[in-house]
């Protein structure tokens, strides 16, 4: 750890010219259990730079931080000298209602800006946590049920404002939908969870808020897993459009299974869209129990709490295959995972027992990927298990990320934008 | 790297590919001397025509070994130069890999080969209900693989979005000549999004050979509508206001009085006589909701001051409205010995200025533009006519093109919506980006590419040199000691 070297006083009073709301790093400002030296709070993009070529001048290892709601999602830093936070830049810079477009500044909260959206009826399509910032969104690629229809973050950012490692301050896009000037660094920067630069503005292409919404349900029992995998495949392929199609099968293979799916538009247009879903979701076989309602089912979109996720990716029609390697895998394990997440959109989570042994939690991961094997070598990847947040000691014995398609490339996109190695260190795998 | 030059190549070439399929004989280099965009040319020293992503790799292994140039081409429809060839390098022609590879109808997955084109996916996935939603003019004949360098829209993207929400998996060749996927194949990326990021790099950071789309439901119902307006503007203040009430049409395009007098010359489209424009407006999706939209936007259409309506509700008048619109590039052709297409962009709540400004640029430069755009998303697609017999209306075409674009700069824009930058528009990327976002973007390059043989000249005005990467590493994390992992 080189905490120690932040402290030399000239470092610090480099930092706080760069940035006067810089101050000393407390137990609470820890990043997965390491406290940094110093915290800056820069109020601009100007600052942001600043802070950041500051940091460059003095070799300190940096990472950003928005609410911190993903910080402890993943590997911990490898050392951590100087925390970024972004919360004091706050603001909804435009928001064009006309053109659907508006531009924020990435410590805005994803709840301050739904309120300024929804004044003209419109909304940032993506299921967050209230109180995380746009910039962590757009960092850990967070995205809930309506990934089906309306994507991640990065199909819906259009613009972005990063401060890179040494401090230069990088444009890309615009605040127009389509847009095809130049390479995206916005796409570069989603998912990048800080190991790039600091994002610092974002623009995001809006959506109205629909007039109605219905949330329609099928409760599956445990032995009618069939049924609710057909009635995933039937929802996600239906042109009733769908804005979510979600699986919710909490505590493993002896539950029963819930297939939800939410339907956006007018009165009449929900109205009858439910009827036919609830119909197309109850011929899919298996007897479900089949309501509807305006408002959501427990549990929609949420993650049990838990210290230790994993996220299984494929081909829809590959759903069956994924349940029952969930339930072999599990059984190899010992362990009892809650499943549930897009599966229409080709997403599922695995939510283990914080209990779980350590060594449970990494057969489970092994045993599931060796299951899932997606693809070949002809035919190329077709899906992902990574171990998304556990205990760091989990992280460090499990091969979180496994195979990652295009690792080489990623590390040399790093060794371009941070060839020091500053940004979040650690953090990012890419399996070998 | 060991410096040979391209003639050198050829008979490593003809081992990769065939020796008919190899081009050496400057009359047939001479067809592939441009893309689209005809204006620039560059006959290439070598063309090959690869049939697997395996001989893709070797030839480019053997140029990048070479230290030669190679630029990829697809069905060279691309408006912007990005396929335009070097005459010191390879063209590698995809034309061969055209095979629809798979489809699976529940994963609605199509797995294609970048030669295919745009609209032989649609076809292929039809029989299950579904389509390939990207829908360039050019989808009859532009390829998937041209459509993924270009991050291709079309008139639909309005609501369906661009190739790179379509692409969920690449298998690329990279620029030193080695396979790769990018994605893990369903679009849920981990770690930097490769695949978002290479999908509209114009060829510039390696070879696409295989691609993974996504393939959505056909639409329960379609309605069209055509509303005559006797301005542009009264059409415009239909397109806010039912982007105001809510509604996301599938399309909204507008086409001016020239355009329309072009269209009508070429294709008989019968639009309503004397419009000063016309406006398409299409929406698609369950019939429930459509019939509900219908009835507002043809209200709203009627209140912005329409002076005719038609509505199409069968394939065969949809198929008439739109010939008119589609028809538009070439048909300008009957009315202006050349013209000039550009692809600004503006917020769509500025294209009723930027129509006025371009109009007064237009008369003051004595020089015509038929205005077509997706007004929906605010792309223009203005048509500079001019003679090009004449030097002077030629040097007045370019200039009034370039003050179009300063123009959509001017309110917030983009120089380009969907047919890139390539050679054509990199002298402008300095006007709407900084040195520094330049340089930052060549980063990306410099990791691909560091020794600029993919494509190179496209895109960015002044090359970056990359150098040597000055990286140092810290002491490795547990997981990559015990060699589980590789972490950064």
């Amino acid at each position: 750890m080189d905490t120690e070297r932040a402290l030399v006083p000239h470092i610090r009073d480099a930092l706080t010219v760069a940035c006067p709301a810089t101050r000393d790093g407390v137990p609470s400002d820890a990043v997965a259990g390491v406290v940094p030296a110093l915290v800056g709070s820069p109020a601009s993009t100007a600052e942001a730079a600043a802070l950041l070529a500051a940091a460059a001048a003095h070799d300190l290892a940096v990472v950003p931080r928005g609410a911190g709601l993903g910080l402890g999602w993943g590997l911990p830093p490898t050392r951590c000298d100087l925390v970024v936070d972004l919360q004091r830049m706050d603001q909804v810079i435009e928001h064009a209602a006309g053109d659907l477009v508006a531009r924020v500044q990435a410590g805005t909260t994803i709840g301050h800006l739904a309120s300024v959206l929804a004044q003209a009826g419109q909304q940032l399509a993506l299921d967050a946590p209230a109180h995380a910032t746009v910039g962590g969104v757009v960092a850990t690629g967070t995205a809930g049920p309506r990934r089906f229809r309306y994507g991640a973050p990065r199909d819906l950012l259009i613009g972005l404002t990063a401060v890179r490692a040494d401090g230069v301050v990088a444009h890309s896009g615009g605040k127009v939908v389509k847009n095809v000037a130049g390479y995206d660094i916005g796409k570069l920067f989603s998912g990048s969870q800080g190991t790039l630069g600091v994002i610092t503005e974002a623009t995001f292409r809006l959506h109205p808020l629909p007039v109605a919404v219905a949330y329609v349900t099928a409760e599956f029992g445990a032995a009618q897993r069939a049924g609710a995998t057909a009635a995933v495949g039937a929802a996600a392929g239906s042109a009733l459009v769908p804005s979510a199609v979600e699986l919710d099968w909490p505590g493993g293979s002896s539950r029963p299974l819930r297939v939800g799916v939410l339907l956006e538009g007018t009165t009449a247009g929900v109205a009858d869209r439910a009827k036919r879903m609830s119909e197309l979701l109850a011929a899919a076989g298996g007897s479900p129990m089949v309501a509807v309602s305006p408002t959501a089912p427990p549990r929609w979109g949420q993650l049990p709490s838990s210290s230790m996720v994993i996220r299984a990716t494929f081909w829809v029609g590959k759903l069956s295959g994924v349940l029952d390697a969930m339930v072999a895998a599990s059984a190899d394990a010992g362990v009892r995972p809650a499943v549930s997440g897009p599966a229409g959109a080709g997403v599922l989570y695995a939510c283990l027992d914080p209990r779980t042994e350590d060594d449970a939690a990494a057969r489970f991961v092994q045993g599931l990927r060796e299951r899932l094997t997606p693809g070949s070598a002809a035919t190329g990847p077709r899906g992902s298990v990574v171990m998304l947040a556990a205990p760091a000691e989990v992280l460090a014995a499990v091969d979180a990320y496994g195979p990652v398609p295009g690792a080489a490339l990623m590390r040399a996109v790093k060794d371009r934008f941070d060839p020091g190695y500053r940004m979040f260190p650690g953090r990012l795998a890419g399996g070998s | 790297m060991t410096t040979t030059t391209v003639e050198g190549l050829v008979p490593r070439m003809r081992e990769i590919c065939g020796a008919a399929n190899v081009i050496t004989d400057p009359l047939e280099l001479r067809t592939y001397e441009c893309d689209g965009l005809t204006a620039h040319r560059s006959v290439p020293a070598l063309v090959v025509l690869p049939a697997t992503a395996e001989q893709v790799a070797a030839v480019v292994t053997a140029c990048a070994r070479a230290g030669v140039p190679f630029v990829a081409r697809g069905s060279g429809t691309g408006l912007s130069g990005g396929a335009l060839p070097h005459r010191d390098g390879v063209l590698v022609v995809m034309s061969r890999m055209r095979k629809i590879l798979e489809i699976d109808p529940v994963s609605r997955r199509a797995v294609v080969e970048p030669g295919a084109t745009n609209l032989s996916v649609s076809k292929a996935a039809a029989p299950f209900g579904l389509f390939y939603a990207p829908d360039p003019s050019s989808q009859v004949i532009c390829s998937v693989g041209g459509n993924v360098a270009e991050n291709s829209g079309g008139a639909h993207c309005l609501k369906n979005g661009f190739t790179v929400h379509h692409v969920t998996g690449l298998e690329i060749v990279t620029p030193a000549g080695e396979l790769t996927w990018l994605g893990d194949g369903t679009g849920v990326t981990t770690g930097y999004d490769l695949l978002g990021a290479f999908t509209g790099s114009e060829g510039t950071l390696g070879i696409v050979t295989k691609i993974v789309v996504k393939l959505m439901p056909l639409p329960e119902t379609v309605h069209t509508l055509l509303a005559a307006y006797a301005t542009t503007s009264d059409g415009g203040r239909a397109v806010s206001d039912i982007i105001g009430a809510g509604i996301l049409p599938a399309a909204i395009e507008m086409m001016d009085a020239l355009s329309i007098e072009a269209a009508e010359a070429a294709v008989h489209c019968n639009y309503p006589p004397g419009a000063g424009a016309v406006l398409i407006v299409e929406l698609d999706g369950p019939t429930s909701e459509v019939e509900t939209e219908l009835a507002t936007v043809r209200a709203l259409c009627e209140a912005a001051g329409a002076t005719e309506i038609r509505a199409a509700d069968d394939p065969a008048e949809r198929a008439l409205i739109w010939a008119g619109r589609k028809s538009a590039f070439a048909a300008v052709g009957r009315i202006s010995p050349a013209f000039i297409v550009q692809d600004g962009v503006v917020p769509r709540t500025s294209l009723g200025a930027v129509l006025a400004r371009i109009a007064s640029l237009s008369e003051q430069a004595g020089v015509r533009v038929a205005n077509v755009f997706h007004a929906g998303d605010g792309n223009l697609h203005p048509l500079v006519l001019y003679d090009d017999a004449s030097p002077e209306q030629t040097v007045a075409a370019e200039e009034l093109s370039g003050a179009i674009l300063d123009t959509c700069l001017e309110h917030g824009g983009s120089i380009t919506g969907e047919h890139g930058v390539g050679v054509d528009k990199s002298r402008y990327m300095p006007k709407m980006f900084s040195a520094d976002d330049l340089d930052t973007m060549q980063l990306v390059r410099c990791a691909f590419d560091p020794a600029s043989l993919c494509n190179p000249g496209k895109i960015f005005p002044t090359p970056r040199l990359c150098g040597e990467v000055p990286g140092h590493r810290r002491a490795p994390h547990p997981a990559v000691a015990a060699g589980l992992a590789e972490i950064f």
